[in-house]
């Protein structure tokens, strides 16, 4: 229920509504990334070849297994809207708050705006394939795709995040159904990975390439956090939503790997114009089989476009409302307890990207900035134990092995950057210049507003060596 | 028939984002800033501790 808090002579406070469960927190994770198996993962493929692409999704899975031990343990006792933002605010300064607040912003911007226009896309190959019609234009589903999810999350997160569910589980039971509709007992039948699979068509340096879209298969898993504010115990229901969403995730990017690269050859896989992997190896198989995976794969792009419309606001309010941002992005709706100003402010901007921007540059947009927000992780997690040690305050999740987790991390990391450097140098540049002019904006210009005494809201002890 | 479709999503996007607009105005001029900025970070109960003990 709402958790209201009445001081005298104040205005009652309205909070963000704490409605959610484990469930939610699950659809929310996976609801984002579920697009990536069935589509983007593929140019891993173009860069490595198949086993390339393999060898990427373990290396990148084991990377964002780390990110979601990280963050599983951190969310658990910083439990607010935000997510990584209110962790670095707490673990480190607000400087770096301000970058992983906007890294989360941009990643789940440009995810959704990717999204959506796959989305649009999808209707258009979708009349073509099987309504044989004349081509359409993809633009207005795109903009009504973007529209109606807006609408959605503005009217409030529960049902949102409900809708989330549905379509989320029905996109990966559609991917479990593939897999067994292609016989993977029977090789040589449908599957024909002995014809197809060839070794490293560009060396180990291809491998390398590779990780670039490799991320793709898990990129927005951490995205669970931004739920913390509107769980009704975030101590126990994240750590469950994300390691559980994890999990699901691995299995997926597995049977998509498997399905795709024994029913198509690699050079189509990874080719820079195929869309839709999985719907494809569904169209050699059969029609309803298609139908099945066309029906999963926009399910799974409009479930992706949901949850990052709920995390890129959250993120914006969040820093609106520590007057990071203008005052004024902190609202609350009264009556839906949704950050509806911030939600209606990113949709010109998500719209504009996926109207005007080739898909592969808006997923490295997200990307670069996802992957800024990783490398942060290990030095949050390093602070975060080395102020508050075990014991020190009640966690829902404690992961194993530290400082393993974030050393993994931050060396998958590196690669990734250099990997990303490989394809696509001028745009890393690019990224890394802007967060250095926005840093000094903040620094020189913004930070005078920010209330300094309100930034620290956990209910902690104080950090060890203070 | 897509020509159709297609006026159609442009209508139906224009009157969502229309509708919220409208929406955020009406509340902006019903209520106080202080009222609508007044959500506070964090939670109280991290672990659901008294939903457990109010069953």
């Amino acid at each position: 229920m709402t958790d209201q808090v009445v001081a005298q002579g104040q205005p009652k406070s309205i909070n963000l509504l704490k409605v959610l469960g484990p469930a939610h927190v699950w659809a929310l994770g996976v609801g984002i990334v579920l697009v990536g198996e069935f589509m983007g993962w593929n140019y891993a493929v173009g860069k490595g070849g198949a086993y390339g692409a393999l060898i990427a999704c373990w290396v990148i899975g084991l990377l964002y297994t780390c990110v979601a031990m990280i963050d599983s343990e951190i969310t658990s006792t910083v439990a607010a809207a935000g997510g990584q933002y209110a962790q670095a605010k707490h673990t480190v300064g607000p400087l770096m708050a301000f970058n992983v607040g906007l890294y989360l912003v941009l990643a789940y911007t440009m995810l959704e705006a990717a999204d959506i226009q796959v989305a649009g896309q999808l209707v258009q190959i979708g009349a073509l394939d099987m309504l044989a019609s004349a081509p359409v234009n993809w633009e207005p589903y795109t903009i009504l795709c973007l529209a109606i999810l807006a609408w959605l999350n503005y009217r409030g997160v529960f049902m949102t995040l409900t809708v989330n569910f549905v379509i989320t589980a029905a996109a990966f039971a559609s991917i479990v159904l593939l897999f067994f509709a292609v016989k993977p007992w029977s090789p040589g039948e449908i599957l024909q990975h002995q014809e197809l699979l060839t070794g490293l068509p560009y060396g180990w340096l291809g491998v390398i390439a590779a990780l670039h879209f490799g991320i793709w298969f898990y990129l927005g898993i951490e995205g669970t956090c931004q739920a913390a504010e509107e769980v009704r115990s975030p101590g126990r229901a994240l750590p469950l939503g994300t390691m559980s969403g994890m999990i699901t995730l691995l299995i997926a990017a597995a049977l998509t790997w498997y399905v795709a690269v024994g029913v198509l050859p690699w050079e189509y896989v990874g080719w820079d114009l195929e869309l839709a992997p999985l719907y494809d190896a569904a169209k050699v198989v059969s029609l309803p089989l298609q139908i099945l995976l066309f029906v999963g794969t926009i399910f799974s792009a409009i479930a992706s476009a949901n949850g990052c419309i709920n995390d890129a606001s959250r993120a914006w309010f969040s820093m609106g409302r520590d007057r990071y941002l203008p005052a004024w992005f902190g609202a609350v709706h009264p009556r839906y307890r949704t950050p509806f100003r911030a939600i209606i402010f990113l949709i010109p901007i998500a719209a504009i990207f996926a109207l005007q921007i080739p898909l592969a540059q808006i997923i490295t947009f997200s990307i670069l900035s996802g992957l800024l927000g990783y490398t942060f992780m290990p030095i949050n997690m390093y602070k975060f134990r080395k102020k508050w040690p075990l014991g020190s305050i009640r966690r829902g999740y404690v992961h194993p092995f530290h400082p393993l987790p974030a050393v993994v991390l931050l060396t998958l990391c590196i690669t990734t950057y250099f990997a990303v450097y490989l394809g696509y140098g001028r745009q890393l540049l690019a990224m890394m210049a802007f967060y250095i002019v926005v840093s000094l904006w903040f620094a020189f210009h913004r930070y005078k507003y920010v209330r300094r005494g309100d930034q620290f809201t956990m209910a902690w002890p104080r950090p060890r060596g203070y | 028939m897509w020509e159709v479709f297609e006026v159609l999503a442009w209508a139906i996007s224009a009157l969502l984002v229309g509708w919220m607009v409208w929406d955020a105005m009406r509340v902006g001029q019903a209520h106080s800033e202080n009222e609508l900025l007044s959500s506070r970070e964090g939670v109280d109960d991290l672990f659901g501790d008294s939903n457990r003990k109010r069953s």
